[in-house]
């Protein structure tokens, strides 16, 4: 078994006014050092596959076609071994 | 007239019924509801994605939808010419399936919008906006959360230069790039648009602005 953590954030270039306002919200809690707020999506699930490059190939293709969408959005992801060190 | 008209109802559509009243009792056309797990659309040569919350706009709006065991067929539908017309969630459903390009953001201001807004039709020579004069402004609520439209440069400067933006917001109300309200494909038979047609349709309500669209669209059917 693996797990796959996959990280969804909107593209670089585009404005994110959710981040923005969290921000903002953080400067008035006093935290003024804090900068370029993001706001993504967090997605873990398991994966019941023999090797970890079989895993990639199902997530790097489940993300693709429906976690995220590529006109708006950039993805991550990282696989771990479940009971690996 | 020979429209048969399809109006295919996701768990959690919601502007399904007025669609169908437009259809069914004011433009008097051969009018169904497709649910979407039927497999194909059968005899209808009209399919409107009507506006709502399908599959609770989990993960991204329209996301889900886009895989409904219908949407294979309207996309096959589509890919041979036949008529689609996504509003508001149905547009984002057309964005997602890639039968129409870019996608729809949360709005710029974060904000549910829900009222009547100005547009301007950019291009009345389609089936969609022949009913309509050129830079006519008329009114149409819109009703979304997410209704931002977004694109990349090239696919902007093909929206534009291929005349396939029918309209224009005339006061941007969600920071759609370009002012961008309503889209068709490069083979300009899928509108895709977040304003609501089907809710000025009927002259009760004052204002019948949409009313022309989807009309002009039935009758586009010999």
């Amino acid at each position: 078994m693996f797990t796959a953590k996959i990280k969804i954030t909107l593209r670089k270039t585009i404005l994110d006014p959710q981040g923005k306002t969290v921000e903002h919200s953080l400067k008035s809690l006093g935290y003024d050092k804090i900068s370029n707020t993001r706001i993504g999506k967090y997605i873990e699930f398991k994966l019941d596959v023999n090797s970890k490059e079989e895993a990639t190939v199902i997530v790097e293709e489940s993300c693709r076609r429906l976690l995220s969408n590529p006109v708006m959005e950039d993805y991550e992801f990282e696989i771990t071994q479940n009971g690996a060190a | 007239m020979n429209a048969k008209v399809g109006i295919v109802v996701f768990p959690g559509s919601n502007c399904d019924h007025d669609a169908y009243y437009v259809f069914k009792e004011l433009i008097k056309a051969d009018t169904k509801f497709l649910w979407h797990k039927e497999g194909n659309i059968g005899d209808r040569n009209i399919i409107i994605l009507p506006g709502g919350f399908s599959y609770g706009d989990y993960l991204r709006c329209g996301a889900i939808s886009r895989f409904s065991q219908i949407m294979q067929d309207v996309v096959r539908f589509a890919n041979k010419g036949g008529i689609v017309i996504g509003i508001c969630n149905g547009f984002q459903i057309l964005c997602e399936s890639g039968l129409l390009p870019g996608t729809l953001m949360r709005n710029a201001n974060l904000k549910f919008i829900c009222k009547t807004v100005s547009l301007k039709v950019e291009n009345n020579k389609s089936i969609f906006t022949s009913n309509y004069g050129i830079k006519e402004d008329i009114n149409i609520p819109i009703a979304h959360g997410e209704g931002n439209y977004f694109c990349d440069e090239d696919t902007l400067t093909d929206l534009i230069s291929n005349n396939r933006i029918l309209f224009r917001y005339n006061d941007n109300p969600n920071g759609s790039i370009y002012d961008i309200a309503g889209i068709q494909n490069v083979k300009r038979n899928v509108l895709g648009m977040m304003p609501h047609p089907e809710r000025v349709s009927d002259s009760t309500l004052g204002n019948t602005d949409g009313f022309r669209l989807l009309r002009g669209v039935a009758e586009s059917i010999m």
